[in-house]
């Protein structure tokens, strides 16, 4: 083992001698109290270390031991419904160590060493089998956790057995001498392998109006969220994790807010995922490195998380992760960067900004995992940016921008009225929506690409008239334009806006998406038809079926909005009768 | 701890002096972040901390400054211990220095425990959730951007602006429903006047709070660095006082914008890369150590609640320090120039205002089951009324259809009897109730946001009928 003294101590920076033969991202132990680090830099005999805690109290000449190991993740059963920190130390048994506040030194293992979980096989004696075959499952919750050959490893079974182990025990032997246990270690900042990588064509399904119908984005795509504080980055992520339509969801709290975490912890147990109806806890992996916990954590943070993400994907199944925010990410980079007296690049952020950021997002796709079934696993990646100033010509949503296929733009003046979710909807814009066409087409929805574009060239051409307005005044609008605006504003109020604490609205399935959009264009049609004939708008807008629209989101049966394409109908008929 | 043996040890090699920082040479067994005692040739002892070390050099912020200081006789003493102050339950009714010092001519205090003012980040785990509402009295905080205790809800003033008559007043006000407990205060002077500090004083005094309040005063005379002590100084009694002795503390923290000067002034001292109009990079990371810790701990009774006022810049509320402050707290209170003007009192302007943790604590059970219906549909009516403010400047009011006019107007209703009410202090039920005699103003079918249930219920003309 290599070890090392302290030479230099700047924050969370520490700078060691005599480690000569380290690799880099080597987790290394600094001083008596044994804080975690990482080596992010090697020069000579020196090592640059990154350490997880707080440095306080640390004495030059202090002992630095390399421990030969990467920074890993512990993967296996029992990762479900846990809550880490950013280097994946339980945050529940850190309350045992050392109480309320969290104290340094202590390392503790990812899962439960001692929890004996029933195993049943899948392969017998005799087969054959190689990285990322299935040895065996084990129900964690609803959840079949399969268990599978760890990636390069190959053999032939000559003893697998049934029964409850703990995640150390072995479960199979390969070639009378290869045991495996069902944990595995894997270091997060490597990308777990896959066969092939698939293009997206599923959406993900989230429930959320603004993002099925108006900005989808697909099972193993990326979307980032930026916008200014208070525009509700927070409640999206928190939403999409709640309703998007994944088998697991893995939710890191990177740099963010302690009582946000402690809502998340206290809301999941109680929400019900609408699909299996199970508490939305047991699909969840929570990772929590608070933002006055130690950045150089953070920094690992959206790492483990992804790692975490990419073990369930090579299970075959559909993970979304939400990252909020990259952007406390990114800060914590740059504020490691400048300890390390780097040359700053724009905004004093390093100059390996963007290749980091990309290479996080690349690790999304919907994958062929490895192994010989062909099983299909996806991973979505969302992350929220966090704009100083709201602007977003800065570096981080600059290059996110670069890389993310869906964009969801917060805006400030729409937060400010209450509009939730505040996405703009003039900015915002979705790379799939060719790709993810025939999937609509074959749910039933033949006409959603249409109806769609059809509302975005309305919410346009209101932008145009409101400019108008603004210099001359309604009155001087013709009547059909006025009649744009009038469905415009029903588009906006009554479709986009959706609350996310109402027990209805805040979960709306497609179907509902559909007939929705599609009541409040066919009210556009026939008034446009029934001015043609001679109708004041002024009269259709008093019509009663008018507030009914206004409280469809309400309605938790779809069956009682069909109707009211039919009703608008008569209300009109009606109309012209009178004349 | 190697501290002790360490505590005697003072070398005479201050080698460079530059702003508040010295830099000492041949230094052996230095920890980082530990405290120095720096004495001047004329016998005066500063206090300063270290902050960088190498082998043979380690560099010390001075809190009292470097004046004086030269690097042929003054001495300097390493410690070996962190920064700690002595916490005590009677500090409550005594003024404390920015550095924990009494200042009031009093005795030192007899203390309890002495603690490490930088505290532990709290495990997320071990919080718990903020729940309970506290009544302010004010309609715009009550009703609009409700305040629960454990939340950290700063207020967003300008230069001239009333931040601390309205920051005074939520002090005096605040109460839990149902409990009448009152808040403990621990009150933070930052680099403020005598005058505004004194402002303070003498509102507690008259409304004889003064025994419930600790004040930590660094003023604008006092050394600028001290500053970047005196919250956590003043959090950690706050922490005392709190989880060791059950209380509810507020604590008022006033005025973070010159708290963060003194970090940029360390930061250029160092030399560090600048970020944002000179401010270090690390400042959300050093703010968050501030602001987190507010809250409140599963299994213990106190709690902690911050209001941190701040003075925007230029009213730009894209400045750094709000924009960051913003992006930790959870939501905040923005004071208006424009309604200032208008006569608006206290001038919120209620748009750009937020409270995070407002659905934890309003509701049924908690203030009443139409209190978010309320809140929704005053905030969109009231933009949509402000809106029409611009349009009417340019075309007109004559221009406007009647909703319109009615939306103009309910929007300046809204100011005058909503967001105003001087020394008043209304209850839940009166703030409601002025909502919804407003919401008379407009059709019923336009309060989209409100359930049937609940026009039915509340609605005056509906009640009536």
């Amino acid at each position: 083992m290599i070890e090392g003294v302290v030479e230099r101590i700047t924050g969370p920076v520490v700078i060691a001698h005599g480690m000569k033969g380290s690799r880099m991202y080597d987790v290394v132990r600094v001083g008596k109290e044994q804080l975690n680090g990482e080596i992010i830099r090697l020069d000579g005999e020196s090592a640059v270390v990154q350490v997880y805690e707080d440095t306080s109290g640390l004495v030059i000449g202090e002992k630095v031991a390399n421990t030969g190991l990467p920074l890993s993740a512990e993967l296996g059963p029992g990762l479900l419904s846990s809550i880490y920190d950013g280097i994946q130390r339980p945050l529940p048994a850190l309350v045992k160590a050392s109480g309320s506040f969290i104290s340094r030194g202590i390392m503790l293992p990812g899962l439960d060493h001692e929890r004996k979980w029933s195993f049943s096989p899948r392969v017998k004696k005799g087969d054959r089998v190689a990285g990322g075959d299935i040895l065996g499952t084990v129900p964690e919750y609803h959840i079949e956790h399969r268990i599978l050959v760890p990636p390069g490893v190959s053999g032939t079974v000559t003893d697998v057995h049934a029964g409850d182990f703990t995640v150390t025990e072995p479960v199979c032997v390969l070639d009378g001498h290869t045991e495996i246990p069902m944990i595995q270690r894997w270091p997060v900042r490597k990308g777990r392998p896959y066969l092939t990588k698939q293009d997206p064509t599923i959406p993900l399904v989230t429930g959320q109006r603004i993002f099925d119908t108006m900005f989808p984005v697909t099972k193993g795509g990326t979307a980032m969220i930026p916008g200014g504080f208070g525009t509700g980055k927070t409640v999206a992520e928190q939403t999409l994790a709640k309703w998007s339509d994944t088998q697991i969801v893995v939710y890191i709290g990177c740099g963010e807010r302690g009582n946000e975490m402690t809502d998340v912890l206290t809301e999941f147990p109680e929400l019900q995922d609408p699909r299996t109806k199970r508490p939305l806890i047991q699909r969840t992996i929570l990772i929590a490195n608070t933002s006055n916990m130690p950045v150089a954590a953070r920094e690992a943070s959206i790492y483990t998380g992804i790692t975490m993400a990419e073990y369930y994907r090579d299970m075959g199944y559909d993970v979304s992760l939400m990252a909020d925010s990259t952007s406390r990410w990114g800060e914590a980079l740059r504020e490691v960067s400048g300890r390390l007296e780097e040359m700053p690049g724009e905004e004093g952020y390093p100059a390996y900004l963007a290749t980091r950021l990309a290479a996080f997002y690349e690790r999304a796709g919907r994958v062929v995992c490895l192994g010989s079934d062909g099983r299909v696993g996806s991973v979505t990646i969302v992350g929220a940016v966090s704009p100083p100033g709201g602007d977003f010509s800065e570096p981080i949503t600059q290059n996110t921008l670069r890389i993310a296929g869906t964009f969801w733009a917060l805006d400030t003046a729409l937060a400010y009225r209450r509009h939730f979710p505040s996405v703009n909807w003039i900015k915002s814009y979705s790379l799939y929506l060719e790709n993810i066409r025939d999937w609509f087409v074959q749910g039933g929805y033949p006409d959603w690409k249409e109806m769609r574009d059809t509302t975005m060239y309305l919410l346009q051409k209101e932008v145009e008239l409101q400019e108008i307005v603004q210099l001359v005044g309604p009155d001087a609008l013709p009547e059909s334009e006025k009649a744009i605006l009038e469905v415009t504003r029903m588009i906006r109020e009554d479709f986009l806006q959706q609350s996310a604490y109402h027990d209805v609205d805040s979960f709306c399935p497609m179907e509902k998406q559909y007939w929705m959009l599609r009541v409040i264009l066919s009210f556009y049609e026939r008034t446009n038809a029934a001015m043609a004939r001679g109708i004041s708008l002024a009269k259709v807008i008093k019509l009663p079926v008018k507030s009914e629209i206004g409280r469809m989101k309400e309605l938790s049966d779809v069956e009682k909005i069909k109707p009211l394409v039919a009703e608008i109908d008569r209300a009109i008929a009606a109309l012209e009768v009178e004349r | 701890m190697t501290g002790k043996s360490l505590a005697t040890r003072e070398t005479r090699t201050v080698h460079y002096v530059s702003g508040p920082l010295i830099f000492v040479q041949a230094v052996r067994g230095v920890s980082f972040g530990e405290i120095a005692r720096i004495i001047l040739p004329d016998g005066e002892v500063r206090t300063g901390q270290v902050l960088d070390i190498s082998r043979d050099m380690a560099v010390v912020q001075v809190f009292e400054g470097t004046s004086g200081i030269d690097n042929k006789l003054t001495g300097v003493q390493f410690t070996g211990e962190p920064f700690r102050i002595d916490v005590s339950p009677d500090m409550l009714g005594r003024t404390f220095s920015g550095v924990g010092k009494p200042r009031d001519g009093g005795p030192e205090i007899f203390p309890e425990a002495s603690v490490d003012i930088n505290g532990m980040p709290i495990n997320p785990y071990a919080r718990d959730k903020p729940a309970d509402f506290i009544q302010t009295g004010m309609s715009v905080i009550d009703g609009l951007n409700t305040l629960v205790r454990g939340q950290k809800l700063p207020i967003f003033s300008g230069a001239g602006l009333p931040a601390n008559k309205l920051a005074a007043q939520i002090a005096r006000q605040a109460q839990v429903r149902g409990e009448g407990e009152q808040f403990a205060v621990v009150f933070v002077a930052m680099g403020i006047t005598y005058k505004e500090a004194s402002f303070f004083m003498r509102d507690f005094e008259r409304t004889g709070a003064l025994e419930r309040v600790v004040f930590f005063m660094n003023l604008a005379d006092d050394p600028t660095i001290e500053r970047l002590a005196t919250p956590r100084c003043a959090l950690t009694a706050a922490e005392f006082l709190a989880y060791t002795h059950d209380l509810h503390v507020l604590v008022i923290l006033t005025d973070m914008i010159n708290y963060c000067e003194a970090l940029r002034e360390i930061s250029t001292a160092r030399e560090e890369v600048p970020g944002r109009r000179g401010y270090p990079g690390y400042m959300y990371t050093d703010l968050a150590t501030i602001y987190e810790r507010a809250g409140r701990i599963k299994g213990r009774k106190g709690s902690i609640t911050q209001i941190p006022i701040l003075t925007m810049p230029d009213d730009d509320i894209t400045h750094p320090v709000p924009d960051l402050t913003g992006y930790i707290t959870e939501g905040q209170i923005v004071l208006s120039r424009d309604l200032f003007r208008r006569g608006a009192d206290p001038p919120v302007d209620a748009l750009p205002c937020l409270s995070r943790l407002m659905n934890l604590g309003i509701g049924p059970g908690k203030t009443r089951e139409d209190h978010r219906n309320v809140a929704d549909q005053l905030y969109a009516s009231y933009a949509y009324g402000r809106d029409l403010r611009r349009l009417v400047a340019i075309v007109g009011e004559e221009a406007l259809t009647e909703l319109d006019k009615k939306y103009l107007k309910f929007a300046d209703e809204c100011e005058k009897k909503f967001i105003t009410q001087g020394d008043e202090n209304r209850t839940l039920e009166q703030t409601l109730s002025i909502a919804w005699n407003l919401f008379t103003m407009l059709p019923e079918e336009e309060l989209k946001r409100i359930k049937m249930d609940y026009i039915r219920k509340y609605h005056p003309v509906q009640k009536k009928g």
